[in-house]
């Protein structure tokens, strides 16, 4: 059902995305609000080639997109690709509420 | 409503269910320390588990399959890592090949129940920790690849069988 939803490649291009702390914190950032790619780039100790490489593999997971303005590069999240993510969870969710309503009507026999 | 609250958190990985049944702690409990009972719900109505192996002990192991409307099966395997009857119950839960046999390539989620009694009635506390996303999704799937299609029968079921009662 969810492989329906979500082709294969693009399953792995999340996890991949969510892999690493770093990525998963410009997400949390990005989400609230926007960023230039320096700006990110002064919140880690790493470089700023480093910082926009985890950028491209957010892009590519369609977690944030990435829009041109004067000579900066402005990162914001991505909200329709973030609901992918969050869509798993809401699944499992939904297997636990089926198991949830199967006790319950065990429980009403007596 | 059984369900009175859920919590997803997806950088953590995490989803806590908590759930509330008029019956009392002792009752809730059974249904997860008794293989019989513990079929009865585990798996979706179309896909019912049949639990083969079920050491309910610290460190023992549980295998199962869930059996599908053409006869597939889908099995999975517990290890019990936790067991303090009746309020506490931890184990790890992972997927298992037609021998029953763990398949370590999909890993484990960890699963953490508490069982409180107030009043008569009792809380379930049900916390699932994924190893990671990918993991999280293999597990939805099990579940719900035809788990969805049931579910809406299922209330169908449920409620006739209250009106039956």
């Amino acid at each position: 059902m969810v492989v329906d939803q979500l082709r294969e490649a693009e399953l792995d291009r999340l996890f991949q995305a969510f892999a690493d702390s770093t990525r998963r914190d410009i997400v949390r950032r990005v989400t609230v609000g926007e960023y230039s790619v320096s700006g990110l780039a002064a919140l880690y100790a790493m470089s700023f080639a480093a910082v926009q490489k985890h950028v491209a593999v957010l892009e590519r997971a369609s977690l944030v997109t990435k829009e041109k303005r004067g000579r900066e590069q402005i990162v914001r999240g991505n909200h329709e690709g973030l609901q992918k993510a969050r869509r798993l969870l809401d699944e499992y969710e939904a297997i636990w509420r089926q198991r949830v309503d199967q006790i319950a009507s065990i429980l009403a026999e007596g | 409503m059984s369900v009175t609250g859920t919590t997803k958190n997806l950088e953590a990985l995490s989803f806590i269910l908590t759930a509330e049944f008029d019956a009392g702690v002792e009752r809730v409990w059974q249904l997860w320390e008794d293989p019989r009972q513990l079929e009865r719900w585990w798996g979706p109505p179309t896909w019912p588990a049949t639990f083969e192996k079920f050491d309910f002990e610290p460190g023992g192991r549980a295998g199962y399959y869930m059996t599908g409307p053409e006869g597939e099966k889908a099995g999975g395997w517990w290890s019990f890592t936790s067991i303090q009857p009746p309020a506490r119950l931890e184990f790890d839960d992972g997927f298992a090949d037609d021998n029953g046999a763990p398949v370590e390539a999909m890993g484990s989620t960890h699963v953490t129940v508490t069982l409180e009694e107030s009043s008569g009635r009792t809380t379930m506390t049900v916390a699932t920790i994924f190893e990671s996303e990918e993991q999280m999704e293999q597990m939805v799937q099990m579940g719900m690849e035809e788990g969805m299609t049931g579910a809406v029968g299922q209330i169908d079921a449920i409620l006739a069988e209250h009106a039956n009662a």
